[in-house]
């Protein structure tokens, strides 16, 4: 079966196929975060390590309930605590981790490509968890999930991109996937982090440097958090880009009435996003943290656990 | 004595392509002529080889002294013997870094017991590659220095590089610049494009060569001092070195393998493709394609740079920059530029031997009296390149498991054959 993958690196590589495969199989983990007893044994004796090299934590606390709440037990190395600081390469840590037998590691790294450098030096499964400015691809997959279970489907949709889309993992692992999955994709945010090259990422991109003409008829917005720390520029004044980029009541009002608002999180209210627009109706960040969850398990489940093709239910399996 | 029998000599400063042989005699070639006999030669039997001028490479890193664990002059003079090179210009960045006499001459003594091919080493143009004051550059050459740079960056400011090229102007040495716009350039580990963008990586724009290559024309203009441009990467820099040429500008320039057979799209997360400059567009690629067949290159450098493998064996944005490269430089240039048809196989030999003669103001050719470096090469030994088996002790290069057509087959310096494949 073309949907049999080891590793998650990135969107990119995935076929269409494969990601509504992945959806589909998350569904099943999206009931299941509403029971009242949220462990599974499905995971049982199975390890996962998770290899934060850079602060996180909504991510890290994501796939560490994921893998526990399938019954799996978790390895934590956070940045703070590794020996990174001892000058330890990233390959000897791995190495190291790797050394005490985990089933996958799951990575999350200040270096494009940190993952994909694991995948080809470690024999398990190695999922990225955000590496760089490269992908964020289960960021990608809970967003498609939260806007598939708001909307209905995934082609078909116009979906704007708002922010500091040069420097942003979480943009490039979406636009890859929307595209695949038949959407169109507008970007938009200050000029400098909007080249021309973003368009040759995939198919049906467009950029637009006016935020109200990228509202235009919107279905989907997703808005980046500014990502200060990523930014080897000059930043930008706060105040200027709340002037030109943030999305308001007002611009909202430019999508689509029944247009959805998404967010990866952690959200700077009062710059990228207005407070009445976090909050509001249109707005699915807490959606999105739990489809996170979902996503996740699926995840897990499907490089750690049985071949899909002969898993029954896997929420059966309760303790 | 030895005689080279039986050999296609090519010789680009006379035009010659002939089947003749070579006699030397010592460190001096003693006669050249067809059907040579020398009674007590000995015979080294050329048939089916080319005969050219010992190849010279302007630009490498041979890490001694300081970096041991990356390379050796002993380990890298080898090397170079392997890939056909019989004279190589090790860049100054050593540590210490070679910008007096004193390091020179410890170098070239070093040389004199460990290389097996000749030394021609390049000074600092600042203390220390500073950018601030001038280095002992006239101390430096009386000691064996052959032009200057601060290579592994460029000269800082336009105002010492003007000092720089004054200075340089009577000794007749050439400045050599690493052309690169620091700010420009700041953070970057790729060429700044689609590819840098797709996988997430820091692009240095190709402006930041150009910018450049165009101050430092602008100064060789004003000094009248002698510039040449280390690996030249990009299509605009080229244009500027082109029009620089035809205004009758003393400017050169020096291309390397790996540019012109790569662009940003081999580029992945292995850092083996990681080098500054960094590989350019497949538009600058063809730019240097016919900047080499045209005459607006003058010479192909490898700018060899070994990395120890345990430097190279991290995230691609945390990997020194640098391939190494005399073992595959001819063979490239043999399938790039004269298999598929691009160059005339006398064009490729004299950007290996008289180009980069010309570039340092000396000469290189074949005839009665001239020093007896020799490459001997073949145009269709069949072999693969693997980096284990390399002389190098570094094994950081992109074209690891090539299959090649054409070989290095005998390198010859001051009449001893100190490489046979």
């Amino acid at each position: 079966m073309s949907h049999r993958f080891r590793h998650l690196l990135g969107i990119e590589p995935f076929s269409a196929e494969q990601i509504t495969f992945l959806l589909d199989q998350s569904k099943p983990f999206q009931e299941f975060q509403r029971h009242p007893l949220k462990k599974l044994a499905t995971l049982r004796g199975k390890t996962v390590a998770l290899a934060f090299f850079e602060p996180s934590t909504r991510t890290r606390i994501s796939f560490s309930t994921a893998a526990s709440r399938l019954g799996a037990d978790t390895m934590n190395l956070q940045a703070e605590a590794s020996s990174l600081s001892k000058g330890e390469s990233l390959l000897d840590t791995a190495r190291t981790l790797d050394a005490m037998k985990p089933d996958a590691i799951v990575i999350r790294h200040s270096s494009s490509g940190a993952s994909d450098f694991i995948a080809q030096r470690l024999e398990i499964p190695v999922i990225n968890a955000g590496d760089g400015t490269h992908e964020h691809p289960t960021q990608a997959l809970l967003d498609a999930l939260t806007i598939r279970d708001r909307k209905g489907r995934l082609d078909g949709w116009n979906v704007t991109i708002l922010g500091d889309i040069l420097h942003s993992r979480v943009a490039r692992s979406n636009i890859h996937l929307l595209s695949k999955l038949g959407s169109r994709t507008t970007l938009c945010g200050p000029p400098m982090w909007l080249p021309r090259e973003l368009e040759c990422l995939a198919p049906n991109v467009w950029r637009v440097p006016n935020i109200e003409e990228a509202l235009d008829g919107a279905d989907v917005i997703i808005v980046l958090r500014v990502q200060q720390e990523r930014i080897h520029e000059p930043a930008l004044a706060p105040e200027e880009y709340i002037l030109e980029y943030q999305l308001t009541p007002e611009r909202l009002r430019l999508a689509r009435s029944d247009a959805v608002v998404l967010h990866p999180g952690p959200m700077i209210r009062g710059l990228e996003i207005d407070p009445a627009v976090a909050d509001g109706p249109q707005s699915c960040v807490l959606e999105q943290v739990t489809n996170g969850l979902a996503v996740r398990m699926a995840l897990l489940f499907l490089l750690l656990g049985a071949a899909p093709t002969e898993a029954k239910d896997p929420t059966h399996a309760a303790y | 004595m030895l005689l080279i029998k039986n050999g296609r000599i090519l010789d680009p400063a006379s035009r010659t392509d002939a089947q003749l042989d070579v006699l030397l005699d010592g460190e001096r070639i003693a006669q050249v002529g067809p059907s040579l006999a020398a009674s007590g030669a000995e015979v080294l039997d050329a048939a089916g080889l080319v005969v050219a001028p010992g190849f010279i490479d302007l630009h490498c890193h041979l890490r001694e002294p300081g970096q041991e664990l990356s390379e050796t002059i002993e380990t890298g003079t080898r090397a170079a013997a392997r890939g056909g090179f019989t004279a190589v210009c090790p860049m100054p960045n050593t540590q210490p870094v070679n910008d007096n006499a004193s390091v020179t001459r410890s170098i070239l003594e070093r040389a004199a017991g460990a290389a097996s091919v000749r030394m021609w080493p390049i000074g600092a143009a600042s203390v220390g590659s500073k950018g601030e004051a001038l280095s002992e550059i006239a101390a430096m050459q009386q000691a064996g220095i052959v032009a200057v740079s601060d290579d592994g960056r460029p000269i800082a400011t336009a105002r010492l590089l003007r000092q720089v090229m004054d200075y340089c102007g009577p000794l007749g040495l050439p400045v050599i610049d690493h052309c690169e716009d620091s700010s420009l350039a700041a953070g970057g580990v790729m060429r700044e494009g689609p590819r840098s963008v797709r996988l997430g990586l820091k692009g240095m724009p190709a402006a930041a060569e150009s910018v450049c290559v165009h101050r430092d024309i602008e100064i060789a203009a004003l000094t009248g001092g002698r510039l040449h441009v280390a690996h030249l990467s990009s299509q605009a820099s080229l244009e500027h070195v082109r029009a620089a040429k035809a205004n009758g500008l003393p400017v050169t320039c020096e291309v390397t393998p790996h540019h012109f057979t790569l662009t940003d799209e081999d580029v992945t997360y292995d850092s083996r493709f990681k080098m500054n400059p960094p590989l350019g567009s497949c538009e600058d690629r063809n730019a240097l394609l016919q900047g080499l067949a045209d005459g607006t290159v003058d010479a192909i450098a490898t700018d060899h740079a070994p990395h120890h493998p345990a430097s190279k064996e991290v995230e691609f944005d945390r990997a020194p920059f640098g391939v190494t490269g005399f073992e595959t430089a001819l063979a490239l240039g043999l399938a790039e530029l004269v298999h598929s048809g691009r160059l005339p196989l006398m064009r490729l030999v004299e950007l290996f031997t008289s180009g980069p003669a010309r570039v340092l103001g000396i000469e290189r050719r074949i005839a009665a009296g001239a020093p007896t470096d020799l490459t001997l090469f073949s145009l269709d030994h069949a072999w693969t390149f693997h980096a284990t088996d390399s002389a190098s002790r570094s094994r950081n290069t992109p074209f690891d498991g090539r299959a090649f057509r054409g070989a290095p087959m005998a390198t010859i310096v001051a009449g001893r054959v100190v490489f046979r494949r």
